[in-house]
């Protein structure tokens, strides 16, 4: 089932982004600053867009390269809100930590 | 390339460090984009994450002297390691079985993604996809530069000091 030719196939870019996706989860998990765990879950979202272009390529359906495109311009604007929250957050101490963001309750 | 990427910005202690094994990724992936005939999400991938985004990062690691180098060694939680360790190797396991075991079940449908060549041209994929944004997908393409405009105006509220109150009270 699975070639094990040189000619890269939809089965090794699908493998290739589970690896990546996973390493965006172990970063998540163990990193203690935010801005690691933001590109972290950047990692993340890169690997399910290689997944989607992999099977768009794989079953020859252009939607999926449309759902990467809205991906991307969600991913932008997820970014844009994160590090505003932690500029804000920053603002009043010298350090942060994940833990830091139990102030953002009420 | 990509994985030695992916690697480096999880162990590397440095954010910035972290921030340019991204690029490195991310470069990857766009590369990968173009072998799978995505020439337009790859230009996409380089300009607005390798560019903007990455920048962002960057331009916050500077503005909040955040730069220090984070200290690995020490483990904040007991078997926090190990059991994220055990968690994303279990996760690799189930989504490779998963794929391997579905790939049987791939059949092509769809209209068909067009290749660059003499008959379509040398943009047929960005045309294309063209099409099947502001034709099928429209509405949810307006849907997203709304989204964009609230994050923006969100963002400027968030992070703008508020003159009004005393005591740098935030509202």
């Amino acid at each position: 089932m699975i070639s094990l030719t040189l000619v890269p196939t939809a089965t090794w870019y699908l493998v290739l982004a589970a690896v990546l996706f996973s390493i965006g989860t172990f970063g998540v998990l163990v990193r203690r600053n935010p801005l690691v765990m933001f590109m972290c879950i950047e990692l993340m979202l890169n690997a399910v867009n290689l997944t989607f272009v992999a099977l768009a390529r794989e079953l020859n359906d252009i939607n999926g390269q449309t759902i990467v495109f809205f991906v991307m311009v969600v991913a932008a604007a997820e970014v844009v809100v994160g590090l505003g929250i932690i500029v804000s957050i920053m603002r009043n101490r010298s350090a942060l930590t994940a833990d830091d963001l139990a102030e953002l309750k009420g | 390339m990509v994985l030695l990427g992916a690697v480096g910005v999880i162990v590397r202690k440095h954010p910035v460090h972290a921030a340019l094994s991204l690029v490195l990724t991310l470069f990857g992936v766009a590369v990968l984009f173009v072998s799978q005939e995505a020439h337009f999400l790859a230009a996409v991938q380089v300009i607005v994450y390798a560019g903007a985004i990455v920048v962002l990062f960057l331009f916050v690691i500077m503005l909040l002297g955040v730069d220090r180098v984070e200290n690995l060694r020490t483990e904040p939680l007991t078997a926090q390691r190990p059991l994220a360790i055990i968690t994303c190797l279990g996760l690799v396991g189930v989504l490779v079985a998963a794929i391997v075991n579905g790939s049987g079940v791939l059949n092509e449908r769809g209209e068909g993604i067009k290749l660059p060549d003499l008959q379509n041209g040398p943009d047929a994929n960005t045309v294309q996809l063209a099409e099947s944004i502001f034709s099928k997908y429209v509405v949810a393409f307006e849907v997203t530069s709304v989204l964009l405009v609230i994050a923006v105006v969100g963002t400027v509220l968030l992070t703008r000091k508020t003159k009004s109150s005393s005591g740098g009270q935030t509202k």
